[in-house]
């Protein structure tokens, strides 16, 4: 129920609430309602018709650094 | 789907969990998607034999209480009324029958995608009381609550829900209450997260001293966590991290935070296994009353007896896995649920039937 697939954001309607998203190859409209910061070119996770949060670039790029972290500590 | 990378960085974290665990562990995978995503990655066949992994009260439609369900279907009933509701409702047993047992003798029962095509819906029907069934926690609220104040903008009078919404930390909270729910540390539910925030459940460590690791639902995503928890629990440190940091702000989504204040207040709910939980639900405020089906409709709630052996109860408790119920696999199976752990694509009774059925660790 609380699934939710990530995005690319292609359009935004002039309404400024809902967006063309492409998921994997599928162009759906969804609701931006919730993350009225994203803009075009923006990935969202959406969840029931709703995008519900900006996928940050730069922590996304972070991730590895994160499990390499993990991987460090529980070697004490 | 996973890159040639994250498969590495899987098989990385695995072995560390495998040299870093000392002694058993009991962790709690609190949302059913994280337990659709483990038992699809075959996550907990490969985890040390001291890694207990359970699962939780984190699938809204498992944890709707016999009694709502009843309340819904006898509204599904009505002649005026089209119930528009999320597929995974449809099939959930009542004390008599389903919402698909009431389509099939003629009742409008219709599945939507998103509260948004509820509204539409009874825009397009302006003859037909239209009652969405609200179910879902924190994720899924906020477009209900969309919705609403959409319907009440455009005074689409015809439409309403039925609200099953509830919250999760509330509902963690009464679980690390109960003594017999022994959880060592909590995988904490990503999008439930991308609401709320890390806030809210910082009790869980600073009360009750249980570490709790939010995290995304990739099985690399899954297993960072793991190695996170045990971690954290070796060097006996209970705090809240969070590990999908991409997707979670620590302050959650302050627009639908905000939304969601302005739609709903806390109330107690009933859950199933858990029984009433203090201000775990989302009541609507009183302003929206007339969208709300159960005033609209004057429903009452009337208890139910226990009709089946079912134990799905407990299966979100964490106190016994499905195949320790008697009717598992049995008496109970997708084509013929007899409680909503098995009807929910996410319920952990679906996912041992789909994924491990052949396992014994009952």
């Amino acid at each position: 129920m609380c699934l939710a697939v990530p995005g690319e954001i292609i359009k935004i309607y002039p309404d400024g609430y809902q967006a063309d998203v492409n998921i994997m190859g599928n162009v759906k409209r969804v609701s931006i309602f919730l993350t009225p910061e994203a803009k075009v070119g923006d990935r969202v996770m959406v969840h029931a018709g709703q995008a519900i949060s900006v996928i940050e670039r730069e922590e996304a790029e972070a991730i590895e650094k994160l499990w390499e972290e993990l991987l460090r500590h529980g070697n004490d | 789907m996973a890159t040639t990378k994250e498969q590495e960085y899987f098989s990385r974290l695995v072995e560390q969990l495998q040299r870093m665990t000392q002694r058993p562990v009991k962790i709690m995978e609190v949302c059913g998607t994280h337990t659709m995503a483990i038992a699809a990655a075959g996550i907990r066949q490969i985890l040390p034999p001291e890694v207990e992994l359970v699962s939780g009260p984190g699938c809204p439609v498992c944890v709707t209480a016999d009694m709502d369900i009843d309340a819904f279907l006898d509204l599904a009933t009505r002649e005026d009324v089209t119930i528009a509701t999320y597929g995974d409702m449809l099939r959930v047993p009542g004390t008599e029958g389903s919402l698909a047992d009431i389509r099939a003798q003629g009742g409008r029962v219709q599945v939507v995608y998103s509260a948004t095509e509820a509204l539409q819906l009874a825009r397009e029907n302006p003859d037909r009381e239209v009652v969405f069934l609200a179910v879902g926690f924190e994720t899924t609220a906020p477009a209900t609550a969309h919705a609403l104040t959409v319907a009440q903008a455009e005074k689409i009078n015809n439409f309403s829900i039925f609200n099953l919404h509830k919250m999760v930390p509330p509902a963690l909270r009464a679980l690390l209450a109960d003594e017999e729910t022994a959880v060592d540390g909590f995988i904490l539910p990503g999008h439930v997260s991308a609401i709320i925030g890390e806030e809210p459940y910082r009790f869980v460590a600073e009360e009750f001293g249980r570490p709790g690791v939010i995290a995304g639902f990739e099985p690399v995503e899954i297993m960072a966590a793991l190695v996170q928890l045990v971690t954290l629990l070796n060097r006996r440190e209970a705090r809240i991290t969070n590990l999908y940091r991409h997707v979670v702000r620590p302050e959650g989504n302050r627009t639908a935070l905000a939304l969601l204040e302005r739609v709903f207040q806390p109330a107690n709910a009933i859950w199933r296994g858990l029984g009433e939980i203090p201000d775990s639900g989302l009541k609507l405020r009183e302003e929206l009353f007339p969208y709300d089906a159960e005033v609209k409709f004057g429903v009452t709630r009337k208890p139910v007896a226990k009709r089946t052996a079912c134990r799905c109860g407990d299966v979100l408790k964490g106190l016994i896995k499905p195949p320790a119920c008697p009717l598992f696999a049995r008496k109970c199976t997708p084509e013929q649920p007899q409680g909503p752990c098995m009807v929910s694509a996410e319920g952990t009774c679906a996912a041992y039937y789909h994924y491990h059925r052949r396992d014994s660790d009952g």
